[in-house]
């Protein structure tokens, strides 16, 4: 699978900026990844990359929050706390068919209400090494494929050109 | 004048009757975190589910205690956000039912000027002041110069404090909401493990709490990967000793440059006894003139009372809502 590897808090941000400027209306993308792998803060990168300047905090509580100022509208989703429960009506699919960007982390917990099609990014952490992070990418459906593949690129270009 | 008041935002089903925004005449609690414990945290959809179930009980006992019925009534408040969608929805339902079907006014009143307000019922607010609210969902500074008026001054950029110390604690295996055990634990503990006090330098009034997260979650890690046994004891000492020095230290630096005549400690976290007992402290040592208001701890966490005396300083201003109110999840104050 796609993977890129980043040593360091400023590369993760150039990633997910790096994203922003490819993402296009009715994106959904999910973030795995344990307790403070870096999800919070990679969404926050990425709402910096599409123009969004308040500070993005974390949904846990709130399950869901807006940003509407950005290039694109920015949904970031949080369920966290759903865990095990059946879970119903939570209408997120309000959110699928906007034409922003939607976050979800945890999407795990409640994988029946994910859409079919969205970019999985999985962020793995080691414990020697506190600041390395690998992004595992994978796409469910073909958009998502294509994206994969410019991000790849282009992030690597940035990495050149530094 | 007396208010009925109606708080659905999260957890809790309440309702209460407010005489004058400072006598508490009834005030109504069912809480959910039996049923939440299971699942580690609030689950929007069963959470209102429990608000359909309970909201109803909740007001006509909150009116029976309070002796009264609702011709006795002058208004009705209700908390319109900020909250989870679901849950809030069942207060502002139920609160237009009644509204409409009594023909009284209604008062839509933000869930932080709630907790604020809640030091009204005990104590008596002078302005100048400034808030310190902590909750799972919320960290804010919050200056006001006048009764009814609000400015955020600081505010977290990630995590809220009340979130911190429940992820922490899941770390470390304790139930939910983990801020009390984590307290309890503390006391037993050493601060040891120097986590960081984010932002404590900078000249702003903002807080971070997912950096101390971390780095908590990377000490326990690190210990399981070379099997150390590490203190629990100390981890919630040391991360409790963090958390405590930022939110004391901002609140301090800020009642300083804005002359306040009170600082009042609101929201779920004020029932941390280590953030309640240094805060006096500090107040004592470093705001002479200043004098600390920290509501019991009964009405620390979230209760209709609260939105009661909030709604009082609202109607006196004049705010009214129509029967086309909603609930608003993002609302700031």
């Amino acid at each position: 699978m796609p993977t890129i590897h980043i040593e360091s808090l400023d590369e993760t941000a150039t990633l997910a900026q790096t994203l922003a400027q490819l993402l296009t209306p009715y994106s959904v993308i999910c973030l795995e990844g344990t307790l403070g792998a870096g999800k919070t803060t990679f969404t926050q990168s990425l709402a910096a990359g599409l123009g969004i300047r308040r500070a993005v905090k974390s949904p846990s509580y709130t399950l869901v929050r807006e940003y509407e100022e950005g290039r694109l509208p920015l949904y970031h989703i949080d369920l966290y706390r759903l865990e095990e429960a059946a879970v119903e009506d939570l209408y997120l699919e309000d959110y699928y068919e906007s034409p922003g960007v939607t976050v979800i982390e945890w999407g795990s917990n409640a994988p029946e209400e994910l859409p079919k099609e969205h970019l999985l990014i999985e962020i793995k952490t080691f414990a020697e090494q506190p600041t390395v992070r690998e992004f595992i990418f994978q796409a469910k459906g073909n958009k998502y494929e294509r994206l994969i593949q410019q991000l790849i690129d282009e992030y690597l270009k940035h990495k050149k050109g530094e | 004048m007396k208010i009925l008041a109606i708080e659905s935002s999260c957890d809790e089903t309440s309702a209460a009757v407010i005489e004058d925004g400072c006598r508490q005449l009834s005030n109504v609690v069912a809480s959910q975190i039996k049923s939440h414990k299971r699942f580690g945290g609030v689950v929007p959809e069963i959470a209102s589910r429990h608000h359909v179930e309970f909201i109803t009980l909740v007001i006509e006992e909150a009116l029976q205690r309070a002796q009264c019925t609702l011709k006795e009534i002058d208004a009705v408040a209700v908390t319109e956000g900020p909250g989870l969608v679901g849950a809030l929805l069942i207060g502002v339902s139920a609160a237009k039912a009644i509204a409409y079907a009594a023909g009284l006014p209604l008062i839509p009143v933000n869930h932080i000027a709630g907790h604020i307000y809640a030091a009204n019922l005990n104590d008596t607010l002078e302005f100048p002041l400034l808030a310190l609210v902590v909750s799972g969902g919320h960290t804010e500074l919050v200056y006001m110069k006048e009764s009814g008026s609000y400015e955020i001054i600081g505010e977290t950029r990630d995590d809220a404090v009340g979130e911190a110390y429940d992820k922490i604690g899941r770390v470390i295996g304790v139930p939910y909401p983990g801020g009390k055990h984590i307290d309890e634990m503390a006391h037993h503990g050493k601060d040891r493990y120097n986590f960081p006090r984010a932002m404590i330098k900078e000249d702003h009034y903002d807080f971070s709490f997912s950096g101390l997260k971390s780095a908590f979650i990377n000490k326990v890690h690190n210990a399981q990967q070379r099997d150390e046994v590490l203190d629990s004891n100390d981890l919630a000492a040391s991360f409790q000793a963090a958390a405590v020095d930022v939110l004391i230290d901002k609140t301090i630096r800020a009642a300083k440059e804005y002359p306040v005549k009170q600082v009042v400690l609101a929201g779920g976290v004020a029932a941390n006894s280590a953030l309640r007992n240094e805060l006096a402290k500090a107040v004592e040592h470093e705001l002479p003139n200043v004098r600390l208001i920290v509501p019991p701890l009964s009405l620390t966490g979230d209760n209709a009372a609260m939105i009661g005396a909030a709604a009082y300083i609202a109607y006196t201003r004049g705010e009214r809502a129509e029967l086309d109110l909603n609930a608003k999840p993002g609302l700031s104050l």
